[in-house]
């Protein structure tokens, strides 16, 4: 059982990432990347929010009626994301301005009903609990990643702080603007699934 | 009137919901394998738009703003979205079977397709705007015209990924490169492609 547990928590990471694999949650992945600390802030937001919703339904499992299960699990996410909503604006007003409607669209995001779905309908709450954890920061992870080269090509800095030297634009280095625009996120996403299926060759499609 | 058409056309071409924003990819990605279903869907992303919109602009500023209850705003949009799309269903299945037949799958999926509930929040963000910027919705008539642009836009772009995704089959591509991986790169440069839209004053 606990060989169970840590594979839930462990797979999502890397071997069968939400984003990667199953394509789920790519609208809000791609669209709060080109900067690193909204990725991040993001990135937790999704984790936690993920967590609770499936701690909640897996307790509600057995006495949800089967035809309104989409709207309960809808009402249970939008309550949680509105909390999250609620304190960001409290605590890191300029990151909630930064992300706008993509924290909202949390609860549209696939990842969540994916998970409500497959997993927390089935399993108990601790199970649940590191299934969400886990699936929260396998997306957290894409979105370090591709935030962390679109910030770091884009804009030449890090979480807001220059990293390119001085002397590199003096010697003519210019950003790539590029990497800020939304095709750039799409591009690098796509050759991330690339790499990820090269080392995955069961993923390939023939 | 000039402000609804000009409003119409940039939700369509500069404020496009996949190129744009990124909203409703994950059933753009999955569904976009050949263009009869694609069209499809599109057909019903557009239709469930145009009903929702207008509900949630009522209710946003006939209910919730002038009682200050702006903080419930996700969970009563995403009510009225499951609420009407399950409506929607069963209109469609009761009138029209054939129609039914035909999107039946995809009815119940657009009530979590981001780029519906994308455009609720987007179009509560825009209320409150200069009414001389192109981007404001003042009226309810605006909310129309966006929902349809940006219904339409959303359809466009999913049937031209399934034009070139058609076409792609008989591309030799690098294996671990197929499938997802391409079909990501293929929306890149289709949304550098649309980004040239971006420049033109309406």
């Amino acid at each position: 059982m606990a060989n169970k547990n840590s594979e839930a928590l462990k797979q999502p990471l890397w071997v069968n990432n939400p984003v990667l694999v199953q394509i789920l949650g790519i609208c809000s992945a791609l669209a709060v990347t080109a900067q690193l600390k909204p990725a991040i802030v993001m990135g937790l937001s999704v984790t936690v929010i993920v967590a609770m919703s499936n701690v909640i339904i897996s307790l509600l499992r057995n006495t949800i009626p089967n035809r309104i299960r989409i709207i309960i699990q809808l009402v249970v996410v939008a309550a949680l994301v509105t909390i999250v909503s609620e304190i960001l604006k409290a605590f890191a007003y300029d990151v909630s301005v930064q992300l706008s409607v993509y924290v909202g669209l949390i609860i549209t995001n696939c990842i969540l009903m994916g998970r409500l779905e497959a997993f927390a309908m089935q399993n108990g709450p601790w199970a649940s609990f590191l299934d969400g954890i886990g699936n929260g920061l396998g997306y957290a992870a894409i979105l370090v990643v591709v935030a962390f080269v679109r910030e770091l090509f884009g804009s030449g800095t890090l979480f807001g702080f220059q990293v390119v030297p001085q002397c590199f634009y003096e010697a003519g280095y210019l950003n790539n603007g590029l990497m800020i625009m939304p095709p750039m996120a799409l591009i690098l996403a796509g050759c991330i699934i690339w790499y990820h299926r090269a080392k995955n060759k069961d993923l390939q499609e023939n | 009137m000039e402000h609804f058409f000009s409003l119409f056309v940039r939700s369509i071409f500069v404020d496009n919901m996949i190129f744009a924003f990124f909203l409703g990819m994950c059933s753009f990605l999955a569904v976009s394998k050949n263009v009869k279903t694609s069209l499809g869907l599109g057909v019903a992303v557009i239709f469930v738009e145009l009903i929702t919109l207008p509900v949630n602009y009522l209710l946003q500023t006939k209910v919730l703003e002038p009682m200050g209850l702006e903080f419930l705003s996700f969970i009563l949009f995403i009510a009225v979205i499951a609420g009407i799309v399950q409506l929607v269903e069963m209109v469609v299945e009761k009138f029209s079977p054939s129609l039914y037949n035909s999107l039946g799958i995809f009815l119940p999926l657009i009530a979590v397709n981001c780029a519906i509930m994308g455009a609720s929040l987007f179009m509560q963000q825009r209320i409150g705007m200069d009414p001389d910027n192109t981007q404001a919705i003042t009226s309810f008539g605006d909310s129309i015209a966006y929902a349809l642009g940006s219904g339409i836009g959303w359809a466009l772009a999913i049937v031209c990924l399934a034009a070139i995704r058609e076409k792609m089959e008989y591309c030799d591509i690098p294996k671990p490169l197929k499938g997802v991986g391409i079909t990501f790169i293929t929306v890149g440069l289709m949304a550098m492609a649309f980004m040239c839209f971006s420049g033109l004053a309406i």
